[in-house]
């Protein structure tokens, strides 16, 4: 019982991360209907960057841990919104009336840029964060001992979880975003600029997946140039999960994910957990390629 | 027109037979591997460049062929290159069980599939699975291959070998782009409702260009081993099938001399600037980018396919009138 909170609330913390990455996908998604193959390495580049702004500008030292993480991942999220906006800009506009697979190769090009882009500037061997910033204190829940980060990690994807929720649902931007998702044509006679809709898009999702990188190098400490590819698959897998397009659905199933690969790697075999992942994914394409909270009609798969 | 073609065609596979005594170990060793990533983005050209299916995970029936020789010939002392239909049939048999559940899946979401079952693949090599794979370090000691009592052990020996299953490749590629099989495979990629419309088994024809490719890849697989003479899972990773896809969708999907190319150019140029090696992928990245905004369809895209029409009506016309007289 005690394994099993502990590989539930590891499981919760790694998903919120899946979760934050996922809602880049399925936004993208939902209004392009395209997979942003490069997410996953946005991701990358936000850990990297959090790195350096660390390091260089000593935010923890100058204004505590606390204001100093913050700082940090505004500045992160930011300027990873700034390179996804740019990216959207330069490989995905021009493409944005020719054949959906394009766009996909070209997609995948860019992920294949980003990542060896990382590993020029930054180098191939993996990096450390320095772990002095985060407390590792346990705090005690029904009588078992839970690392305070975890909960910090899972309630800051929350909140961030909640803000793009309150954005998407509850104001005026949110309303539009949601219109060019389910037809684009109509929210144009309706007088919504579909084109800033989308780049608002390509730099909120890509602002939510660099934040997420933050976390990991936080969490983890360790980061590497080739991390994003993986995160970008598990956080895909989580939001075929909840159904692709579908932004709850995506919060919802980063999280399942988390708490699956979490049981997964303690009961089944830690050797296999990627695996397991995969397994996910491939099953959910082939059962309900709708996902657990989609609605979308079958000709979308 | 059609001798020129010809003659040109001897002239080249002339020069390919006498390459190998002008050309130091090394680079005949880049012209075996030039030879060996053309016969398998070849073989995944029948499933991308001709269905139109985007499959990424063709290092997974590459590695279970270069597997079946590997174990084959290590636990089991087969001859290497017996192993060989072995091998592409083991390979064609994983493409069918995987693919099959699969195949209705479109476009991107048959991609991410894909790549998901390549690592999976991958995953369950480096864990040792049924004890026979030799887990991270693979397996080595595979023997060299004999070919009429003649063992083939230097870099120009093998160079024969690639090459010669190359233009083995490329004469049955040929054949079968103008097959029966060929055009229904293109009917299908540019619109597989039309296609279903008209009396073409989508799925069966899809499935079957993935076994067919699967087949070609194992095969590969038993040269690669042979090659090598060790092989790990580090060799079949998701970035094989990256720079496998990036050939065929650099060269041109479905076209055979765009796939040569393509090769030449992602496997051969690298050699020539080999102190921006690091620069190689960012390149990829980039070229697969700018081919898809400038130039979609490839540096050397397929031929159209050319019907004569009028030749066609006046011959039906003439069956007509002569069923008259």
């Amino acid at each position: 019982m005690e394994e099993f909170f502990q590989q539930l609330t590891n499981g919760l913390a790694v998903g919120g991360i899946y979760a934050l990455i996922a809602l880049g996908y399925t936004m993208v998604y939902g209004v392009l209907k395209l997979i942003n193959f490069a997410h996953g390495d946005l991701f990358t580049i936000g850990a990297f960057l959090g790195l350096t702004l660390l390091t260089s500008l000593g935010l923890s030292d100058h204004m505590g841990p606390l204001l100093g993480v913050i700082a940090l991942a505004v500045m992160v999220i930011v300027l990873v919104g700034l390179i996804g906006f740019l990216l959207e800009r330069t490989a995905y506009r021009p493409l944005r009336n020719s054949q959906r697979l394009s766009a996909v190769v070209s997609a995948l090009g860019a992920s294949i840029f980003f990542q060896n882009a990382v590993m020029l500037i930054w180098g191939a061997r993996p990096l450390v964060y320095p772990h002095n910033i985060l407390p590792t204190t346990a705090i005690s829940i029904f009588g078992m001992d839970v690392p305070l980060v975890r909960i910090l990690m899972f309630s800051t994807s929350l909140v961030l979880m909640y803000a793009l929720y309150y954005l998407t649902h509850k104001t005026k931007i949110g309303a539009a975003i949601r219109a060019a998702a389910i037809d684009q044509g109509a929210a144009k006679l309706m007088g919504i600029d579909v084109n800033r809709v989308i780049a608002l898009v390509f730099c909120i999702g890509p602002a939510l997946g660099g934040a997420a990188g933050v976390m990991v190098g936080l969490y983890y400490g360790q980061i590497s140039f080739t991390m994003g590819w993986m995160y970008g698959l598990k956080a895909f897998t989580a939001a075929i999960l909840g159904g692709i397009g579908n932004i709850p659905g995506a919060m919802v199933g980063g999280l399942l994910l988390g708490v699956i690969e979490a049981l997964g790697a303690a009961y089944i075999s830690i050797a296999w957990k990627d695996a397991i992942s995969f397994l996910v994914l491939i099953l959910i394409l082939i059962v309900r390629p709708t996902g657990l909270l989609g609605e979308r009609v079958a000709d979308k798969v | 027109m059609m001798n020129m073609r010809t003659l040109l065609l001897f002239a080249v596979c002339l020069l390919l037979l006498a390459l190998p005594q002008f050309l130091n170990p090394y680079w005949t060793d880049v012209f075996n591997n030039i030879g060996l990533y053309t016969v398998l983005a070849l073989s995944l050209n029948i499933i991308l460049g001709h269905a139109g299916l985007f499959h990424m995970g063709h290092a997974a029936f590459y590695a279970v062929g270069a597997y079946t020789t590997a174990i084959l010939n290590t636990q089991f002392g087969v001859p290497v290159l017996y192993t060989m239909p072995l091998a592409g049939l083991l390979a064609a048999v994983f493409a069918m069980v995987v693919a099959r559940p699969i195949i209705h899946l479109r476009g991107d979401y048959l991609l991410i599939v894909t790549i998901g079952i390549v690592e999976i693949v991958r995953i369950a090599l480096v864990n040792d699975v049924f004890g026979l794979t030799g887990g991270a370090n693979g397996i080595f000691g595979i023997a060299r291959p004999m070919v009429f009592g003649f063992k083939l052990k230097k870099p120009e020996h093998f160079f024969y070998l690639i090459w010669g299953f190359c233009l083995l490749t490329i004469f049955f590629m040929h054949r079968l782009e103008n097959s029966r099989f060929g055009r229904a495979l293109n009917f299908i990629k540019e619109d597989d409702v039309a296609a279903e419309g008209s009396g073409i088994d989508t799925a069966y024809y899809k499935l079957i260009a993935f076994v067919l490719g699967a087949f070609w890849a194992g095969m590969t697989g038993t040269i690669y081993a042979a090659k090598m003479t060790i092989i790990s899972p580090e060799a079949f990773s998701f970035w094989e099938s990256v720079v496998l896809f990036t050939i065929v969708i650099l060269g041109g999907m479905g076209s055979i001399r765009g796939v040569l190319v393509g090769s030449f150019l992602i496997i051969g140029l690298p050699e020539i600037f080999r102190d921006l090696a690091e620069w190689r992928m960012l390149v990829f990245g980039l070229a697969m980018m700018l081919m898809m905004i400038f130039r979609t369809q490839g540096l050397i895209p397929p031929p159209p396919r050319k019907y004569d029409v009028l030749a066609y009506l006046k011959e039906a016309a003439g069956a007509v009138g002569g069923g008259r007289a």
